[in-house]
């Protein structure tokens, strides 16, 4: 296990609004030679952060962004589609994200999310619409009990599944899962 | 027998049946055994760094199969014999892939081996991908192989590991849709039109948490390479899961082939895979129809595989936020006919478009004419066989007498990674996958089109309406 397990998060949102950000835009394509997973946070949304030149654009929305106070990246609907790069993952949980929150997020960036330590929250459309409405609000999120708690002490709740939680919560290692399945594997090849 | 037992079963039904290891429970995922896992250069390094810190081995190397795709240069190497790779890095991911394969007996198509290619042209290729298979790749496009009635699906870098470790995943059985196409398509219509329709009608989204079965008249009309082509695109409207069930026109382009069985076995698992298809009945969470007699070559005009439209239409007025955004950065007029947008480049290759077939196709529209000047067209076939057929058919000849650039196989301008790609700027008609922001490089506006579509506009110099050129006998 290379993260912290998660029960209760607290910090203050990111809003990215639109629809169908997509893996490409989390992470671009030329960052992917690298051969490790370290040091991705630097090219996470690069171009949304940069100009041509390498210079922070004056219209992002990280600029100003304290990692240590903002965990919480919250976005439109569909969140991670596109290509199966974990280094997406890995980038948003090297700038220092810990939960993405979204109506709606892709199958392949949610498994690889929630095997990094970067929990993905998929949230009703109430719920939603007031997160992206509130940028930098301060907001709660608990595993133990999948609920969104905003600071007015209103709350969404969210599903989540049961072994990813546990993965989350408690630091088990899908990988160690499998190994322990290894006689049931064993079994099956030798009947096939 | 309880009553779900002897209930119809699809085949998603029957693929999921057959490859539980342990059947999954309200606090587990199943375990799925895995029996084809391709691996590239640029999603299995840290797999393997996590298997060496655990000092573990490659459980299945006879199951695993490498090649190498995304980092290669497609420009063939100096006279030093040295290839020109886009950096340093690209360079030593691909040597990564090399040592990591060599230190675990895995097999692997290195450069020069005549049977590299783009993972999701190789498998079938090569007959590693069978009706009946669990195929995984650190790619989300492996939906590809679902075309041979395999549940194939693309998985992430921790998941490769668990593969590499113990030849199976955890995965919950999603839900299905069966994606019926009625009738059959106009003359003039493929396959990738048929995607792009299909998406723009349920949505970038539409499939999320389904593995889709395609099916209907159309699909069955459909030759092996085209269901690859609609199989692959399945990921553009969410889904993991793509797949037809196989019938003779599966089993004769598989017959053969190097890694298919021979003799009795192949006898054996024809009678096996005839039983692939789904039984009359069978459930489906979502059932979809869409209208092949009306589909027209398809282009899109946006930013997400949905922005999908028929070439002969006007550009759309945008309404939401986000339409807007994808408007001002793709620079098309609405109430404007597409065929106003000037082109910049044309890309033909990847995995959705890079088959003998394909560039068949391409080769059609482009015999005896020449690309507009200014325009620069980039042919690369999927895979060295693919380079080696279409040589041997002479549509080299085509492209090279047309103006276009003949490339060495790769999925090169489709993630743009190996150092082929648009300027800022530009407008590029792709037989890509996707048309996101920056994919074809930073600041390039991708059209995703069919190979057709995409010549025709190298021809004309704008987002062209391919059927005049597949219409006529001769060349003007």
């Amino acid at each position: 296990m290379s993260f912290d397990p998660i029960k209760t998060l607290t910090s203050r949102t990111v809003v990215l609004s639109q629809e169908n950000i997509d893996t490409d835009q989390i992470i671009p394509a030329r960052f992917l030679t690298t051969t490790v997973k370290d040091g991705l946070g630097a090219s996470a949304f690069y171009d949304w952060r940069y100009d041509e030149d390498g210079r922070p654009k004056n219209s992002s929305v990280f600029n100003g962004v304290d990692p240590e106070t903002h965990k919480i990246l919250v976005a439109g609907s569909n969140f991670g589609c596109g290509s199966s790069r974990e280094h997406a993952p890995w980038a948003l949980a090297d700038f220092g994200f810990r939960a993405v929150i979204s109506s709606d997020i892709a199958d392949i960036f949610k498994s690889n999310a929630q095997k990094n330590g970067l929990l993905p929250v998929e949230v009703d459309e109430e719920t939603h619409k007031k997160l992206l409405a509130s940028p930098g609000a301060q907001v709660t999120i608990d595993l133990e009990t999948c609920e969104v708690t905003f600071g007015d002490g209103e709350k969404g709740s969210f599903p989540i599944e049961a072994f990813a939680r546990r993965c989350l919560l408690d630091g088990v290692d899908p990988l160690g899962h499998l190994i322990n399945q290894m006689p049931a594997i064993e079994d099956y090849e030798r009947q096939r | 027998m309880s009553i779900e037992g002897s209930s119809p079963k699809s085949l998603f039904d029957k693929l999921w049946e057959r490859h539980v290891v342990v059947e999954e429970t309200a606090e587990a995922p199943a375990v799925l055994y895995i029996d084809l896992h391709l691996i590239h250069e640029v999603t299995s390094p840290q797999a393997f760094s996590v298997l060496e810190g655990r000092g573990v081995k490659v459980r299945r190397p006879d199951k695993t199969f490498g090649t190498l795709d995304h980092s290669t240069p497609t420009l063939p190497a100096n006279d030093r014999g040295e290839l020109p790779y886009a950096t340093p890095e690209a360079k030593s991911q691909v040597e990564r892939l090399i040592e990591n394969c060599a230190e675990h007996g895995i097999e692997l198509l290195n450069m020069g081996d005549p049977r590299r290619g783009i993972v999701h042209v190789i498998g079938p290729e090569l007959g590693l991908t069978q009706p009946g298979k669990t195929i995984v790749c650190g790619d989300s496009h492996t939906s590809t192989h679902g075309a041979f009635g395999a549940l194939a699906f693309g998985i992430g870098t921790t998941e490769v590991g668990h593969v590499l470790a113990t030849q199976c995943v955890l995965q919950r059985k999603p839900k299905s849709m069966r994606v019926v196409f009625d009738g059959l398509l106009p003359e003039g219509v493929g396959a990738k039109d048929m995607a792009l329709a299909m998406i723009a009608q349920i949505g970038a989204d539409g499939g999320q948490g389904y593995a889709i079965e395609f099916a209907g008249e159309a699909v069955r009309a459909l030759s092996m390479e085209a269901r690859m082509t609609l199989c692959n695109m399945s990921i553009e409207a969410g889904a993991r899961f793509g797949m037809i069930a196989p019938d003779e026109t599966t089993f004769e382009w598989l017959h053969g082939r190097d890694y298919v069985p021979k003799g009795l076995a192949w006898n054996e698992a024809l009678a096996d895979w005839t039983d692939l298809r789904s039984e009359i009945g069978a459930h489906f969470d979502k059932e979809v129809h869409v209208d092949a007699t009306k589909i027209r070559p398809m282009i899109t005009y946006g930013v997400s595989p949905d922005a999908a439209a028929p070439v002969d239409a006007l550009a759309p007025e945008p309404h939401s936020e986000a339409e807007k955004h994808a408007a001002d950065y793709m620079k098309f007029n609405a109430g404007k006919p597409f065929h106003d947008v000037a082109v910049d480049r044309v890309f033909i290759g990847s995995c959705t478009n890079s088959r003998l077939s394909d560039l068949r196709e391409a080769a059609a529209v482009m015999r005896g004419r020449k690309v507009k000047e200014g325009v620069v067209a980039l042919i690369v076939p999927g895979s060295e066989a693919v380079k080696h057929a279409a040589e041997a058919e002479k549509l080299h000849e085509v492209f090279l007498a047309a103006g276009a650039e003949w490339r060495e196989p790769g999925c090169s301008m489709c993630i743009a990674m190996n150092g082929d790609s648009g300027k800022p700027g530009e407008l590029v008609v792709s037989t890509s996958n996707r048309n996101f922001i920056g994919r074809q490089g930073k600041g390039v506006r991708t059209v995703l089109a069919s190979p057709a579509t995409a010549a025709a506009s190298a021809i004309e110099g704008h987002i062209a309406d391919p059927r005049p050129y597949l219409f006529a006998k001769e060349s003007a």
